[in-house]
């Protein structure tokens, strides 16, 4: 179910304090953050963001056309680099 | 014999399910146009008078169907791959995106099994 609009977009409290900070003194630094449900939202515009994924943080460059995702959706937690194939089909280029 | 909005002249079908073989249109919209336009559901596409098939070629120009819609569905899924959201991710590799297994299934997305290996850049 979709999230109530009254409450508006959830961005974890932290970090809207961190972005907000950064907008009023208009610095731009690469803020690490753990909450991958956060939504993206137009604060955020412009700022990178190193989203936890398990194991580091990834930096995420906002762009506008990201708002309303989540924040996570940006950073994969899952690395597969493919099966490890038989002798007869393995190396191939 | 009928051709409305680009190739679609699906004959000898009753109106209800003639026009669901336009990209867009389902069931329920098909009633609702056939309902607008006053042509009853029980015809057959080869019994349409011409004015009938202006009248729906007139109804049909309010809905978002066919190229249009298409276009909007590529677009859709060219900006989840160009913000590089994982929406995105799974769409390039021809894999489900909401969360399904992959294990086994999936096969819609992935294509007939023993087909080329999924998920080759």
């Amino acid at each position: 179910m979709a999230r109530s609009l009254k409450k508006g977009a959830y961005v974890e409290e932290s970090l809207q304090k961190k972005i907000e900070k950064m907008n009023a003194n208009s610095e731009k630094k690469v803020i690490k953050t753990w909450s991958r449900a956060s939504m993206v939202v137009p604060d955020m515009l412009n700022h990178t963001i190193a989203v936890h994924n398990g194991k580091t943080h990834v930096p995420v460059y906002i762009t506008e056309e990201m708002v309303g995702h989540k924040l996570g959706e940006f950073a994969p937690t899952r690395l597969f680099k493919g099966h490890a194939g038989s002798d007869k089909t393995a190396k191939r280029g | 014999m009928a051709r409305l909005v680009g190739v679609d002249l699906p004959r000898n079908k009753r109106m209800e399910i003639a026009l669901t073989y336009i990209y867009g249109i389902g069931p329920t919209r098909a009633k609702k146009i056939l309902a607008a336009t006053g042509i009853s559901p029980d015809l057959r596409t080869d019994d349409l008078t011409d004015e009938d098939i202006k009248l729906l070629r007139n109804e049909l120009s309010n809905y978002h169907i066919e190229g249009d819609l298409r276009r909007e569905v590529t677009m859709n899924i060219k900006r989840l791959q160009e913000i590089g959201s994982y929406r995105g991710l799974r769409h390039k590799r021809k894999l489900p995106c909401r969360g399904q297994r992959t294990k086994t299934n999936a096969r819609t997305q992935r294509g007939k099994k023993g087909a080329a290996i999924a998920g080759k850049k």
